[in-house]
């Protein structure tokens, strides 16, 4: 524990420009490992792609950072602390997990102003965070009617809301068409070059392929890659350029759930 | 600080779902419209209008029924009396009589105040089966010794002091009590008296029954000293007969017999409290206004494990506790969200229940237990401290168990079963009191307005609105189990990962 508290310190202090440091994370959840020994930092001013397979534990990376799971070692800081020290956490991460999350009867404009309230913000902003995301018309809607892709746009302003210098999201560009895809594309690179860390997981390398500036890949709970883009795609050979290719070559022994061959070759 | 955020937004989380709002609103309707809508399909008692209850000093309704043989006591005087023989005149069954009398049949002397029945007075009395007792006020029993006849009895007044003697053999007195009525009037009444209350026979199963039943007493020679105005000594019934007086078939008050040598009297009724149970009859109650607290509770169980189970069911958890990552603030702050909501709603409820319910009694010719404003707002508080511990108990099972259905299942087969088998007639009285005590049930306790006293006979069971804990006790029993939930759930939050 103490060896995980000094590496902190000493990369916190290396690094100022880290604002989610995850140290040598296990977790288990009964006989699986959700997690070994993962350990990465996200950076101000990036977009930090996170991808993997399905069951690569990149979901309960998010939220161990979130300090929604306890991690059995390791810790997961943000701004050198853990998540639950923090007082008005939305303030320095905000995050959207599940675009779902929603109670069906609130609408989108009350679903911001209580996160609002939460935080000692001005419940204004929720009016602004919806313009901002394309959700003004639907501001007083129950949002048990929105679309996923409306969920995301949601959640997405609910993650924004009390101006974060971080933001975590899990799949944002599920449920959205593909004029939404560019949208989201374009949000985040916007969020990235205000100076925020940014860190989105997908389980689709190709969502993140022009977005993303650095690259984690999970895999069986493992961090398989951590580098630059445009390192990971020179390491493949000036001939294939290809994100995908690096990505399989990556995960290739650390898919979980893996459909049989025999399936395949029929 | 971050409480009161967490509060504001655990407090627009419920006013944004409509219908847990709708729910609270009809929480108070149904308590404040049930009782009351109940009691008006109601109709008087055959015979017109029933009767009006005395009210006492305290404001309290009382019984004011003796037999009264009476002069008047114009200034200070003494009066003493043998009292030779005590007994009884009991309906034991249909077209059956015995002579047993009732533990609590009165026989001795009285000052009065005024004739006004529910006025003050002092009385040292036999008793059929108390020994002797000073009484005053209605509700102040003093016991003398455990004598039976024959016995010795004196009252004294002085001023505006009355005292109660008593003596084995008329030479050695005893002082039983003592009692200052201020503004006992110039020339007060003053006499003997004899009364007896019905019988109450509080079966282990069955209702209750009430037989009627008098007392007759032979008083020896009756000695006067002081400012007795000269006049021959007159009998009546005073008061009527009261909520728990009655007389035999074929038995009248009257006395006979002649004050310098032997006095036989013979009354019914009683000078004490009213109480409930059977021996009430048809008379509206308070808790009998706030019955619909039932149904609102009900609605508000529901809404406030929704309040926390919902989240669980959505995933919204994830979203509260990453906005406030200490999960007791979180707990804390929508148990005080929910705790205001149903106080505020039971306290409004039962208000206006109580409001309309006596308009509607009075309407419609029933007659409500009166009571003092203390109990009166007792009962409408009491009622809204029942709606938030509920409310309270309900979301904090509703945090352990993380299922709505399960946890207002389980809040309504602790609370509204173990109730309703108390106080419906068939489960055995010691059965019911048990329910009552160990329950969360116990804290509709809160909500009994009617009195009990030692020196009044009644069915103090359950379902004739006696509870065995005191009101705050009972309410103490439901509050120590939402204190234990809360625990548990504070626990279970902290422990647990979302």
């Amino acid at each position: 524990m103490s060896q995980h508290r000094q590496s902190a310190t000493h990369k916190q202090s290396s690094s100022p420009a880290n604002v989610i440091e995850v140290c040598e994370v296990s977790k288990r959840f009964g006989t699986v490992t959700a997690l070994d020994g993962v350990s990465f930092a996200v950076r101000r001013g990036l977009v930090t792609g996170m991808v993997g397979p399905n069951g690569a534990g990149k979901s309960t990376v998010l939220r161990v950072i979130l300090g929604l799971h306890r991690p059995d070692t390791g810790r997961a800081l943000v701004d050198g602390r853990p998540y639950r020290d923090l007082s008005r956490p939305l303030t320095r991460v905000g995050s959207l997990l599940d675009a779902s999350a929603l109670h069906p009867a609130r609408s989108a404009r009350s679903h911001l102003r209580w996160l609002a309230h939460s935080q000692g913000i001005r419940a204004t902003q929720a009016d602004r965070l919806l313009e901002r995301v394309g959700l003004a018309s639907a501001a007083r809607r129950r949002c048990g009617g929105f679309s996923l892709g409306m969920r995301q746009r949601l959640g997405l302003a609910a993650a924004l809301l009390a101006d974060p210098a971080a933001v975590l999201l899990d799949e944002p560009f599920n449920g959205l068409d593909p004029e939404g895809i560019v949208w989201m594309r374009e949000l985040l690179a916007g969020l990235a070059a205000e100076g925020r860390a940014v860190l989105v997981s997908s389980h689709l390398i190709g969502e993140l392929q022009q977005v993303a500036q650095h690259l984690i890949v999970l895999g069986t709970g493992r961090v398989l890659a951590d580098a630059p883009v445009a390192e990971l795609l020179t390491a493949q050979g000036p001939e294939r350029a290809d994100l995908e290719g690096v990505y399989f070559r990556l995960t290739q022994n650390a898919v979980r759930y893996q459909s049989s061959n025999a399936w395949r070759q029929a | 600080m971050s409480f009161l955020h967490q509060l504001r937004a655990e407090w627009a989380k419920f006013h944004s779902v409509r219908a847990w709002i709708l729910a609270v609103l009809g929480a108070a309707v149904v308590t404040a419209a049930l009782g009351p809508l109940n009691l008006s399909t109601q109709h008087a008692p055959s015979g017109g209008p029933g009767p009006t209850l005395v009210r006492g000093p305290d404001g309290q309704a009382v019984n004011d029924s003796f037999y009264f043989v009476r002069r008047h006591l114009a200034g200070d005087g003494t009066i003493t009396a043998r009292i030779t023989e005590l007994s009884g005149i009991t309906v034991t069954g249909p077209d059956r009589v015995s002579h047993e009398v009732q533990g609590w049949a009165k026989a001795g002397i009285i000052v009065k105040q005024s004739l006004t029945p529910g006025s003050p007075y002092a009385a040292i009395m036999l008793t059929g089966a108390h020994g002797v007792r000073f009484q005053d006020g209605y509700t102040h029993d003093t016991a003398g010794p455990a004598r039976t006849v024959p016995c010795w009895l004196r009252l004294t007044r002085s001023a505006d002091t009355v005292t109660g003697e008593e003596s084995s053999d008329g030479t050695h007195w005893q002082r039983v009590g003592s009692v200052r009525i201020p503004g006992l009037a110039a020339d007060a009444p003053a006499g003997l008296f004899v009364t007896s209350p019905s019988t109450v026979h509080v079966a282990a199963i069955d209702v209750p029954q009430t037989n009627p039943a008098a007392a007759v007493a032979t008083f020896g020679p009756v000695a006067l000293t002081g400012a007795w105005t000269p006049e021959p000594w007159s009998g009546a019934q005073f008061g009527g007969l009261g909520t728990s007086g009655d007389y035999p078939p074929g038995v009248d008050g009257g006395f006979t017999g002649n004050a310098d040598a032997a006095l036989t009297v013979t009354g019914a009724g009683d000078i004490a409290p009213v109480v409930g149970g059977s021996v009430l009859g048809n008379g509206a109650t308070v808790e009998g206004f706030v019955g619909g607290t039932f149904a609102g509770l009900i609605a508000l169980v529901v809404v406030a494990a929704l309040f926390i189970t919902t989240e669980y069911r959505r995933g919204l958890i994830r979203t509260t506790l990453a906005a406030c990552p200490r999960p007791v603030r979180v707990l804390g702050a929508k148990t005080t969200v929910v705790a205001c909501l149903g106080f505020t709603a039971g306290t409004l409820g039962a208000t206006v229940a109580v409001l309309a319910g006596h308009h509607i009694a009075d309407a419609h010719g029933i007659y409500t237990v009166p009571v003092t404003t203390p109990t009166l707002l007792r009962v409408e508080i009491g009622t809204g401290v029942l709606s938030a511990a509920m409310a309270v108990l309900a979301l904090a099972l509703g945090a352990v168990l993380r299922s709505g259905a399960t946890a207002i299942t389980v809040v309504i087969v602790a609370t509204v079963v173990p109730y309703l088998l108390a106080v419906s007639p068939g489960l055995p009285t010691v059965a019911a009191q048990w329910l009552l005590r160990v329950t969360p049930a116990a804290g509709f306790a809160i909500r009994q307005s009617l009195p009990r006293f030692a020196q009044v006979d009644s069915s103090y069971i359950p379902p004739d609105g006696y509870f065995p804990l005191a009101p705050w006790a009972g309410a103490a029993v439901l509050c120590g189990y939402c204190v234990v939930a809360f625990t548990a759930a504070s626990f279970l939050l902290r422990r647990r990962e979302v």
